[in-house]
């Protein structure tokens, strides 16, 4: 009687191991950053006729805009959209439905959006020339988008 | 507009290397005065940092263009930041004359 009863508590406090154990590692995968080709214009959107009774804001990310964006804007499709964003098309699904809920909140709610940075990365704009060859980048300060090299206008974009 | 060119040497006839923070000259070419001066990379052989070392002597410069064969990680991130316009050649045997003188058959 004795005996068993000790097994049994030893199994317990075997399984109780195991059990912290196993919870130690179950940490979550790390996201992959979302590629955003570039930040929102705007720093947030603030309802008209509210007054300044709505102190609240929601947060929309950069890869949410960026969906926003790729999705309604540039119709592209979910797909494509993933690809560019560097993320499968599943998870680009989720970002963009999480947007869709942020942006629909927010204007029924009457609620400030504010365009915060997420778990994105800034795509380079990295450009090559098709005619020279030539890689290269566009600053904000230029407005001519030709190549830097040859001057001629047969660009194309790159994600490098 | 002022543009650098890395060089392995001073003269325009030398060869146009491909390291930006490491290439051991830069050639500054003026479009608007058509002139084209030397100026030595003192942190050639730095042990770390090459490239951010060589973005502050390039805003120092007042450099908008940079051409080399490639851009270390640093380095391109300071270079975006400060809106320089940097280009990747990534040609065999080319001389620094050789891209001083497609600039400036481009620009007419």
């Amino acid at each position: 009687m004795d005996f068993f009863f000790v097994m049994r508590i030893f199994s317990l406090h075997l399984y109780g191991n195991i059990l912290i154990t196993s919870m130690k590692f179950t940490m979550p995968r790390p996201r992959t950053l979302r590629k955003v080709v570039a930040p929102p214009k705007f720093t947030g959107f603030k309802p008209y006729g509210e007054g300044e009774k709505s102190k609240e804001f929601i947060a929309l990310f950069y890869e949410e805009y960026e969906a926003i964006k790729l999705a309604d804007y540039k119709l592209m499709n979910h797909s494509e959209a993933a690809f560019l964003m560097g993320v499968s098309r599943s998870t680009f699904a989720r970002i963009y439905e999480k947007a869709r809920r942020k942006v629909a909140q927010a204007l029924v709610e009457a609620k400030e959006i504010r365009a915060v940075y997420g778990n994105a990365v800034l795509d380079k704009n990295w450009y090559v020339c098709k005619k020279c060859h030539a890689r290269f980048t566009i600053p904000k300060t230029i407005k001519k988008h030709s190549c830097a090299m040859c001057a001629s206008d047969q660009i194309e974009f790159i994600n490098k | 507009m002022k543009t650098v060119i890395t060089a392995s040497g001073d003269a325009l006839t030398n060869q146009f290397d491909k390291r930006f923070g490491r290439a051991s000259w830069f050639c500054v070419f003026d479009d608007a005065l058509q002139s084209v001066s030397f100026v030595e990379n003192e942190h050639v052989t730095a042990s770390n940092g090459a490239g951010t070392k060589a973005v502050e002597k390039m805003l120092e410069l007042g450099v908008k263009k940079i051409i080399s064969g490639d851009f270390g990680p640093k380095g391109k991130e300071l270079l975006e930041r400060f809106d320089v316009q940097m280009v990747i050649i990534q040609e065999e045997g080319l001389s620094v004359g050789d891209i001083v003188e497609r600039l400036v058959v481009n620009k007419k």
